[in-house]
């Protein structure tokens, strides 16, 4: 008995893919086997850790918790995709300098959900840096420096746009 | 000209790896690929003790995509002997081998490997496997055990056993003002990196292998594959570029890579295993510890008495051994201590090194206990703790090569304002809130380990590094390539750093906190080889400025060779290759330790950790606003890895205080809570700021470099830290660790 296969498309880093996938098959284990974009990181593979974390159409979520299927058409963004053009992304270039990883395997998935934490809008203290990064663990411990990374990145990205005010 | 030398040694240099790490290219165990790779999962024994009865296989094996399904009746051929399968670190006893009979030893266990064309497939037929066991009598519970422990027969390599008890402990307890006695129970923790375990397998060909492997030891995992398999060593390259954390879970070759091998040689293709999240829950772990400690002071509030007993869970087949209670004997000055550890054996798989393995339970519980006493001798406990200052080892008579605890206590108390601490318990208020400040000290050795490493240099002026030691999230690839840079003088990004890879030269397990002394050192004296190659070129080259200069009369900077004392005299290092016509220049180092010196000196890490805690008065609730961690640790590297070193240590420490533990159902034998939901790992909003403060320490005898390693000390002590504050704040003696809020307002 073959497996039933399902068409879709995916755009992934603004490449477009098309594959067949059987319904079973989740988001994360596409990336990760079929597209071989082993950026993204199976942690738990439960929805607990948060190493997954993907941009779908800007919106940050495990990626092991989304059957492929349910995501036909969608545009996805891997860490792979966040620097631009051999430009490291300003959060990517913060993790760095602020040494906000050890071993490095949350971060792709703090980096994502970063990413899209700074366009959420919702952080007005550091305290929510925290409360809202709280779906990434990081075994390393690396917390204090990640929050040190994202308010670099959003003071910087506020007074961009108090300047442009 | 420019002459000053840029020092990369003591420089927050970034990490040369990060790069890689940000954009998600730096590959793990799992993330390699092979042409037809095969996925294996594994199927897990669902009680604790007993045997296999009959496997059902038949309905796993029709699922399409499954290729094989290994059991203990089909397996392939391993070693039969037990020595066969003792890799680098294994403790005393039978180790595990995985499918050798039908017998169980542990809920969990792996019972069966299936394998498949897609991990689907694999993941799907494992689920369909079945099993029935004829079912024995297991015991998961360490206190049902306690009274049977027993002192392990035969001792654990580099673990010393408890010293023999001195002065009469029991009789100035009698005698004493001032003593407390109590009992401390630490509950057992699980590593949980969060990289899962996993192993490629990439088959090349009849009896050699490619291994990519989660593992803090390349070579310590191809020794063991070699022996279980009787490959040749030279046939099995094994490969960890990128560790995705490991805490001491990955020292030991875990299940995940026997299976793959084992797969790929019997099917002769390659073959990837990766372990759940569940199932790493039945690896190695931090045993649970039970602590019976008694102390005395006098009227001075000196120690007169320390009497501290323990006793840790091991499995059935190996006895698992740390050092728990040896540093009550050293951390203070007493002339009346006695200390012993014991062994229990349960239902488990083998407990494994997790961060400061002893030290982070047992210096938990006895700084505890030090708390205790200052408080019943109405002293303060930072007081208390400098008045019972040890200038000796008094374990083993010897001295410290260094030991700057005091400017810890010093520094560490002004940062996180000790004065402000009430003397009295429970009588800060603010709002909802109650208030507390806490310390402990903490202790860890310094290792100086062999290791080996090599270094070549290239006319284009870049220089490589390399030895088989591993990066676990440590700084290792950064802080060989300052240490290469640094020695000779050139920019830390002509320095090539060449690790996790084991045909590189040989290096220890990456653990213990040794690893920057060790292959640091190693590479320090590879590199002083070169420079004496250099030196000896250069002085030989027509009208060379340094004919007459001796090699201490040498500079190596900016990227030449010069006089100490005119550096405007000198010669660029491509300058001498090309005139000496030399390709490449190699040079090897070693680096073991200091026999000699060890007769009279020992060498360990100290630290001070001060916590303000604080708790809801009416549902217990604990938060920790600040952290302060003063640590003396020799000389430092570099201090932004170092800082995140010690960030970690402490947020593991945090988890012991207030959040880890495995919750077991003994009727069943099995971990309730095997998963990151419900064992809960300190997350973002568990942890606040915390400083980390480096003290200066000189230390020229504790390794060539003077450093005295990291990974271990920003856990020991955190988690009595924040137990004392606990008790400042509330007049709350929690002695079960964790200390979770039902604790706290019961
Ligand atoms: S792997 Fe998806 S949340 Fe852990
Ligand atoms: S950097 Fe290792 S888990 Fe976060």
């Amino acid at each position: 008995m073959d497996t039933p296969k399902i068409e879709i498309a995916l755009t992934v880093n603004g490449v477009r893919h098309d594959i067949a996938v059987a319904p079973w098959e989740t988001l994360l284990d596409v990336l990760r086997e079929r597209l071989h974009l082993t950026g993204s990181k199976k942690g738990c593979d439960q929805g607990q850790c948060g190493a997954c974390t993907v941009l779908v159409d800007g919106e940050r979520i495990n990626s092991c918790l989304a059957l492929v299927v349910s995501r036909d058409g969608a545009a996805i963004t891997t860490v792979e995709g966040l620097a631009e053009g051999g430009e490291l992304h300003p959060l990517q270039a913060a993790f760095i300098e602020h040494d906000a990883f050890q071993c490095g395997y949350c971060t792709p998935g703090q980096l994502c959900s970063g990413v899209a934490l700074l366009h959420e809008g919702r952080v007005h203290t550091r305290e929510d840096i925290r409360e809202l990064m709280s779906g990434n663990l990081c075994r390393c411990g690396a917390y204090t420096n990640i929050a040190d990374a994202i308010e670099t990145v959003l003071d910087r990205q506020n007074a961009g746009r108090e300047a442009a005010e | 000209m420019e002459t000053a030398n840029i020092h990369h040694i003591g420089n927050p240099t970034n990490r040369v790896d990060g790069r890689l790490k940000v954009t998600g290219a730096a590959r793990y165990a799992a993330e390699h690929e092979a042409s037809g790779l095969l996925h294996g999962v594994i199927v897990s024994a669902t009680v604790a003790a007993g045997r296999v009865v009959s496997l059902e296989t038949e309905r796993a094996l029709s699922v399409p995509g499954v290729v094989e399904i290994f059991t203990h009746e089909n397996r392939g051929s391993g070693a039969w002997l037990d020595r066969n399968w003792k890799d680098e670190v294994a403790p005393p006893g039978h180790p595990f081998r995985p499918l050798h009979s039908d017998r169980i030893l542990f809920a969990g266990q792996p019972i069966a490997l299936v394998v498949a064309e897609t991990l689907e497939a694999a993941r799907d037929a494992a689920s369909l496997v079945t099993a029935a066991y004829e079912v024995e009598q297991h015991c998961t519970e360490l206190e049902v055990k306690r009274s049977e422990a027993y002192e392990p027969p035969e001792k654990r390599s580099g673990i010393p056993p408890p010293p023999e008890p001195r002065g009469k402990p029991e009789d100035a307890f009698e005698r004493a003002r001032h003593r407390i006695a109590a009992d401390y129970r630490i509950r057992a923790e699980h590593h949980n990196p969060m990289e899962l375990f996993a192993t490629t397998c990439v088959y090349e060909g009849k009896d050699k292998l490619t291994i990519y492997e989660k593992t803090q030891g390349s070579q310590n995992s191809q020794g063991y594959v070699a022996s279980v398999f009787g490959l040749k060593t030279k046939n099995v390259r094994v490969i960890n570029h990128y560790v995705g954390g490991a805490f001491g879970s990955a020292l030991r070759p875990q299940q995940q890579l026997f299976f793959a091998v084992m797969a790929s040689l019997e099917l002769k293709r390659s073959v990837r295993v990766v372990l759940t999240r569940s199932q790493m829950f039945y690896i190695g772990y931090r045993p649970e510890t039970r602590h019976a400690i008694s102390m005395a002071a006098d009227n001075e509030g000196r120690l007169t008495s320390i009497i501290h007993g323990a006793v840790a869970a091991t499995s059935h087949y190996e006895d698992y051994q740390e050092s728990i209670v040896n540093w009550s004997g050293m951390m203070y000055h007493c002339d009346n201590v006695k200390l012993s550890y014991g062994l229990a054996k349960l239902n488990t798989a083998t407990p494994c090194d997790m961060r400061a393995p002893g030290a982070a339970v047992g210096v938990t519980a006895f700084e505890c206990a030090v708390d205790e006493l200052a408080h019943e001798a109405g002293i303060d406990p930072l007081e208390f703790r400098k008045r019972n200052f040890a200038t000796l080892d008094e374990n083993m008579g010897k001295q410290f090569t260094s030991k700057a605890l005091s400017a810890c206590y010093h520094q560490g108390a002004a940062r996180i304002g000790w004065e402000r601490r009430s003397a009295e318990p429970g009588a800060v208020r603010d709002g909802h809130e109650l208030v507390g400040l806490g310390m402990a000290t903490g202790m860890w050795e310094a290792f100086l380990m062999k290791a080996s490493a090599e270094a070549k240099l290239t006319p284009d002026g870049r220089l490589q590094v390399s030895t088989a030691a591993s990066d676990i999230g440590t700084g290792t690839w950064t802080i060989l390539a300052q240490i290469g840079a640094d020695a000779l003088g050139l920019p830390v990004e002509d320095v090539t750093p060449m690790i996790g890879d084991s045909s590189l030269p040989a290096s220890p397990v990456e653990g213990g906190s040794w690893t920057a002394a060790s292959n640091g050192s190693a590479v320090l004296a590879a590199c002083e080889a070169i420079k004496q190659t250099l030196f000896k070129h250069a002085r030989k080259m027509a009208n060379s400025p340094l004919t007459a200069a001796s090699f201490d009369e040498v500079v190596f900077l900016s990227g030449r060779i010069a006089l100490r004392t005119d550096p405007d005299r000198g010669l660029s290092l491509p300058e001498v290759m090309h005139a000496s016509d030399l390709d490449e220049i190699r040079g090897s180092g070693k680096a073991a330790p200091k026999l000699l010196q060890m007769r009279k000196y020992v060498s360990y890490t100290h630290s001070a950790v001060f916590t303000e805690v604080r708790v809801d008065r009416d549902i217990g609730i604990v938060r920790i606003p600040k952290i302060v961690c003063a640590v003396a640790a020799g000389k430092i590297i570099n201090p932004k890895t170092a800082r995140s070193q010690i960030l970690g240590g402490v947020v593991m420490g945090i988890g012991m205080a207030l959040h880890e533990e495995a919750m077991t159902d003994h009727r069943l034998g099995k971990i309730m809570n095997h998963n990151l939901a419900e064992y809960h790992v300190p997350a973002h909003a568990d942890i606040a700021d915390i400083e980390v403060i480096f003290v200066d320490e000189q230390d020229e005898k504790v390794s060539p470099l003077g450093v005295k390693g990291l990974g271990e000390i920003g856990i020991v002590g955190t988690a009595a830290a924040v137990a004392n504050a606990i008790f400042s704040a509330t007049g709350k003696r929690v002695r079960d660790f964790p200390i979770t809020l039902d604790k706290i307002i019961r």
